[in-house]
């Protein structure tokens, strides 16, 4: 009886201690990102008028989501943003980060470069592509001239300009998934390719039987947050892609049109609802990838 | 016992470190060493050297007021505002454009100044008539004129030189503009006659005006786009594109029009006296009225300084207001040639402080302007002009189904 009393106080103390140690990041995730998400909940119900007014409008904004040709083209453009940064992001790193695992020379400087976009401002980065971009003074056309093509207008055509934006995202994310891959690389047990090595086995053999198996953990995560970052492509079309540009239907984001309604056409409420579609979408998205991860995820 | 105490640190830190930044304001307004900071916000970097100064002279008259400048690129200044309004966490002085006030006033997000100009004996003819109109909403003031701007016709003279056509003047009509634009294009250099802009203010409003049509009517309840004198002033504009006399839309978000003319590949272009602070260093360029249509027309448009409603400094943030309208400050714009000066009298000062440009132009225009458009939904029917427009100008639609989409939009906001 005392000795299960004891345990039971022990307990009850030893949660009050995590709790309290977890507090303060408790209390930042609930201002900072529960409180905003329940907000835009509410204000998707809403219509805005200037300056905060706002009055309830039940399912309106949602029923003109059904009818948003602009929405539809969002929704288009971050498809096929998706479906080539993604893959292509995920299968360079991977290349890289297996490259940079062997013993090369001056490893840790190739590391470095690879690494270095991830710490530059997404808007820098932009800025910097857009003059190399630039059809008149870019050094990509300067480059086509030398060998005498006249190059294309990258980010104003509204055919390729989507396609730019795409390049620039595969080459800054690279370095990010990379440093992921590579810890997972270093995770795997030596034992495994000396094994291998004993049997015979060539190093393609050795990469699809013993390094893509092993390393599919670390896949599953990296494309579950490239995935979910992938949706939320903003900086790079808004810095890259002018206001006035004819490549802007063709290149703007769900997170851009977001913006669009919210800061500039002053319509929160109907901003509000896009949000919500926008996390709806994700949350089935990442759903469906957490029950197939099952057929080709290995844990052990 | 000490666990507890770390504990209890730990998230006492925690709390401290999110209401931060909220003890930095307490601090700067309540004044230790009885001193008052106030906020001034605005958009154009090129006039923070004026307005340095400007502040330097105001600070030998006041020196226990501060005053903190925020600049916001023109291209997020309004919407940055409307958060800031949302959160009442304006700047306690900022600038205002014609297409703004109405909402701002009317949103009661900006002070009415009318009272306290009384009190203070602050005259308000040493203004354009014009601009005090535009900044006045329901019979009261709400901003104190601080420029004007007109717009002219920049042209580059080493170009016409080696074109041989003769220097544009105030004789120069809308055929007179393409002719000349005809001769001045040079595929082989890569020179274009005209930049046709797809600009409001120094762009197809001034055509449109030109033409005898309007923007938006008397009554404030439907936009003139799709009237016959609009259309025909739009089309206008996008033949220079057509004809290949300009560069295309594309070419234009590419690389700005200004940075293409002050590199020598556009001879001609429609631009405002904010650009003379660049242009000035650039001895090719030079200034004239701009071409007529059927009457002689150009925008006309100032900007002013407003006070915010939430601004926990209302005394001081009035005499800042007070001293940015004075003559003072009006000479100081005057001689650095930023803008012209909106205080009477100051302008041939400001003419004079450049003297190799034909500055005249600017005031010429004047005389024949017409103020932009301002109603409540202004900022927003801007907005669309751009989304229905830009597929005008690079061809994709034709100007009468552009005209025809914007007119329907600009009609919604309208009546919204």
């Amino acid at each position: 009886m005392k000795v299960s009393n004891l345990a039971k106080t022990r307990k009850r103390s030893d949660y009050f201690w995590a709790y309290l140690m977890i507090a303060p990041t408790m209390l930042g995730l609930f201002i900072f990102y529960l409180w905003p998400i329940a907000q835009n909940f509410y204000f998707s119900f809403t219509e805005w008028g200037a300056f905060g007014q706002y009055e309830w409008t039940g399912l309106d904004n949602y029923k003109r989501l059904l009818e948003d040709a602009a929405l539809l083209q969002a929704f288009k453009n971050t498809s096929i943003y998706i479906i080539f940064t993604v893959p292509i992001g995920i299968f360079l790193s991977i290349v890289v980060a297996v490259l940079l695992n062997q013993n090369i020379k001056g490893k840790s400087i190739y590391r470095t470069l690879y690494f270095l976009p991830v710490i530059t401002m997404p808007a820098a980065i932009a800025m910097v592509w857009k003059w190399l971009y630039n059809a008149d003074y870019g050094m990509f056309n300067y480059l086509l001239s030398l060998v005498g093509i006249e190059g294309p207008q990258w980010v104003s055509d509204p055919k390729i300009a989507l396609y730019s934006i795409i390049a620039v995202a595969i080459w800054s994310g690279i370095g990010y998934n990379m440093v992921i891959f590579l810890s997972g690389l270093q995770g795997i047990p030596k034992m495994y390719y000396e094994a291998a090595e004993i049997d015979g086995a060539g190093p393609v053999t050795v990469f699809f039987k013993i390094t893509l198996p092993l390393l599919s953990p670390v896949i599953f995560f990296v494309s579950i947050m490239s995935l979910i970052g992938a949706f939320q492509v903003f900086d790079l079309i808004f810095m890259m892609i002018g206001k006035s540009s004819t490549a802007l239907e063709s290149t703007q984001s769900i997170v851009y049109l977001f913006y669009q309604h919210a800061f500039v056409l002053n319509d929160k409420g109907y901003a509000a609802a896009i949000a919500v579609l926008l996390l709806a979408v994700i949350l089935i998205i990442t759903a469906i990838q957490m029950v197939l991860q099952k057929k080709w995820v290995h844990y052990d | 016992m000490k666990k507890w105490i770390i504990m209890l640190l730990t998230v006492v830190l925690g709390v401290i470190g999110l209401s931060g930044c909220s003890d930095n304001d307490a601090a700067s307004g309540g004044g230790k060493d009885g001193k008052v900071e106030i906020t001034y916000g605005f958009w154009d970097k090129k006039q923070v050297p004026a307005i340095e100064e400007i502040i330097k002279l105001f600070n030998e008259k006041y020196p226990d007021i501060q005053v903190k400048t925020e600049i916001t690129p023109y291209g997020q200044y309004f919407q940055k505002l409307e958060t800031a309004a949302t959160g009442g966490a304006l700047p306690d002085v900022l600038w205002m454009n014609g297409a703004h006030v109405v909402q701002y006033a009317e949103g009661k997000v900006i002070l009415p100044l009318s009272e306290m100009a009384e009190k203070d004996n602050y005259s308000l003819e040493n203004y354009p008539e014009s601009l005090i109109d535009l900044y006045t909403v329901g019979g009261d003031i709400y901003g104190i004129p601080k420029d004007y701007d007109t717009t002219g016709l920049w042209y580059n003279k080493k170009i016409f030189d080696e074109a041989g056509v003769s220097y544009p003047d105030e004789t120069w009509d809308w055929e007179k503009l393409k002719e000349a634009a005809k001769q001045l294009t040079d595929k082989e250099k890569g020179i274009w006659g005209y930049a046709a802009l797809m600009g409001n203010q120094g762009g197809y409003y001034d055509f449109i005006w030109q033409n005898g049509g309007y923007i938006i009517s008397e009554d404030g309840k439907s936009a003139g786009f799709d009237q016959p004198e609009a259309i025909e002033a739009l089309g206008y504009n996008v033949s220079f594109i057509k004809e290949g006399l300009s560069p295309t839309q594309a070419q234009m978000t590419e690389t700005a029009a200004s940075e293409l003319f002050s590199s020598g590949k556009i001879a001609m272009m429609f631009d405002g006296p904010w650009m003379v602070p660049e242009y000035k260093k650039n001895p090719d360029l030079d200034v004239a009225v701009v071409p007529q249509g059927k009457k002689r027309a150009v925008s006309i448009h100032g900007l002013s300084n407003v006070i915010s409603s939430n601004t926990k400094h209302k005394e001081e943030a009035w005499k800042f207001v007070q001293f940015l309208g004075s003559k003072e400050a009006a000479e100081v714009y005057a001689k650095t040639g930023t803008v012209i000066p909106a205080f009477n009298g100051t302008q041939d000062a400001w003419k004079e402080s450049v003297p190799n440009l034909n500055l005249q132009a600017f005031i010429d225009g004047a005389e024949y302007s017409v103020p932009l458009p301002s109603v409540e939904k202004t900022g927003e029917i801007w907005q669309y002009e751009t989304d229905v427009l830009k597929k005008a100008w690079s061809e994709e639609i034709s100007i009468e189904e552009a005209a025809e989409e914007l007119t329907k939009k600009a009609n919604e906001a309208l009546s919204k």
